[in-house]
């Protein structure tokens, strides 16, 4: 039902989600916003069950600012996202697992720009794009035939553009709006002109 | 504001046992909470985070704000995820923000939005709801008729609403 996709430059991380927070067969929201901001350069876009997915995110967000309160540096975006899996992964043979999809998505000022994938079953993987959800079946193909490694920001909106078109197209579930943001050197942008582009009601 | 409307009847499975239940819970004198699921659940929880918001209003001296009033029910709940409660409200109020209005569910979702409806016949009331709503909303009275409207057309269709509408 969600969707989210993350898509790596050579100095940027593009990242998009659906806006659709829905139970069963009703959709409660159409503008709601699944990235959680962990610092000034990492986003944590995060799917799944209903309530696990907050609270996750939410205490890995207090860790990650905590860990800046305490060392006076922020955490680069790979040990956020080891940091992230060791919780997930500790938390998988508990008593009270979360089930939640992840895609971390940072601009650290010594490696560069990183996307990792992850999921519930806390296995991480860095990857130079990535998706989630049942609409990754219809567009990872497309990412595979248009991607390459020094994508510039224009076609990396061009290749979001044909993902969600797709989807449009061809996805038995209508997600009506997106919203998409860029990571750089400068930070956390937002990106207008995408298709569906979330509009608040 | 915020306009809230509920309907009153309560069943045991496909029993009716009341008609005129209070389906609207008090937090604090601006912020409230409805009742959908379970009424043991949405009652007992509801006046244990009213208690909360008591207490914390008293500790900071500044009215609790519907934000914190939610979020404190939905971490509540989330603690005893899958241990069978079934609570669907709407935490509706006023704070220093403006107006409030917010979903919680037993799953430990919450979200905020500028219309809800929850419950078994919360469909039918969606249904009317947006269609009233996409012409805009001409008065405060317009949108008392509106909820009126969804309740009642819901408590028409869904065997488990009805009694009265209280708005």
């Amino acid at each position: 039902m969600e969707y989210l996709i993350g898509i790596q430059g050579p100095d940027y991380v593009l990242v998009a989600a659906d806006t659709v927070a829905a139970t069963s067969i009703i959709q409660m929201k159409h503008d709601h916003d699944k990235m959680f901001k962990m610092s000034e350069k990492i986003l944590l876009l995060c799917v799944g069950e209903p309530g696990d997915t907050v609270q996750f995110a939410e205490y890995i967000q207090k860790n990650v600012q905590l860990y800046k309160m305490r060392n006076g540096y922020e955490l680069s975006p790979t040990a956020a996202a080891n940091f992230t899996r060791r919780n997930l992964a500790d938390y998988l043979r508990s008593r009270t697992p979360y089930h939640v999809n992840l895609l971390l998505a940072g601009y650290d000022d010594h490696e560069g720009p990183a996307l990792y994938y992850m999921d519930y079953l806390a296995a991480l993987a860095k990857a130079p794009f990535a998706a989630h959800g049942y609409g990754a079946f219809l567009t990872l193909s497309i990412l595979d035939r248009y991607y390459k490694p020094d994508i510039t920001r224009e076609e990396a909106v061009e290749l979001l553009k044909k993902c969600l078109e797709e989807l449009q197209k061809r996805f038995i579930l209508n997600l009506t709006s997106f919203n998409a943001r860029f990571i750089d050197k400068e930070g956390i942008h937002e990106v207008d002109n995408i298709p569906l582009a979330k509009v608040e009601s | 504001g915020v306009t809230v409307a509920v309907d009153s009847r309560a069943t045991a499975g496909s029993y009716i046992s009341s008609q005129s239940v209070l389906k609207v819970l008090p937090i604090n004198p601006r912020i409230l909470g409805t009742m959908a699921g379970g009424a043991a659940d949405c009652s007992f929880w509801q006046r244990l985070v009213a208690r909360q918001c008591r207490v914390q209003e008293l500790r900071n001296k500044e009215p609790v704000s519907v934000a914190a009033a939610s979020k404190l029910l939905a971490n509540l709940v989330y603690q005893y995820k899958g241990m069978g409660l079934s609570l669907g409200t709407m935490v509706c109020g006023w704070d220093k923000r403006g107006p409030g209005l917010y979903y919680v569910d037993n799953d430990g979702q919450r979200v905020a939005g500028p219309t809800f409806a929850v419950g078994s016949g919360s469909s039918y009331a969606y249904g009317v709801l947006d269609r009233g709503l996409s012409s805009g909303l001409a008065s405060e009275q317009a949108a008392w008729e509106l909820a009126r409207r969804a309740i009642y057309q819901a408590a028409r269709r869904d065997a488990y609403s009805g009694g009265t509408v209280r708005v």
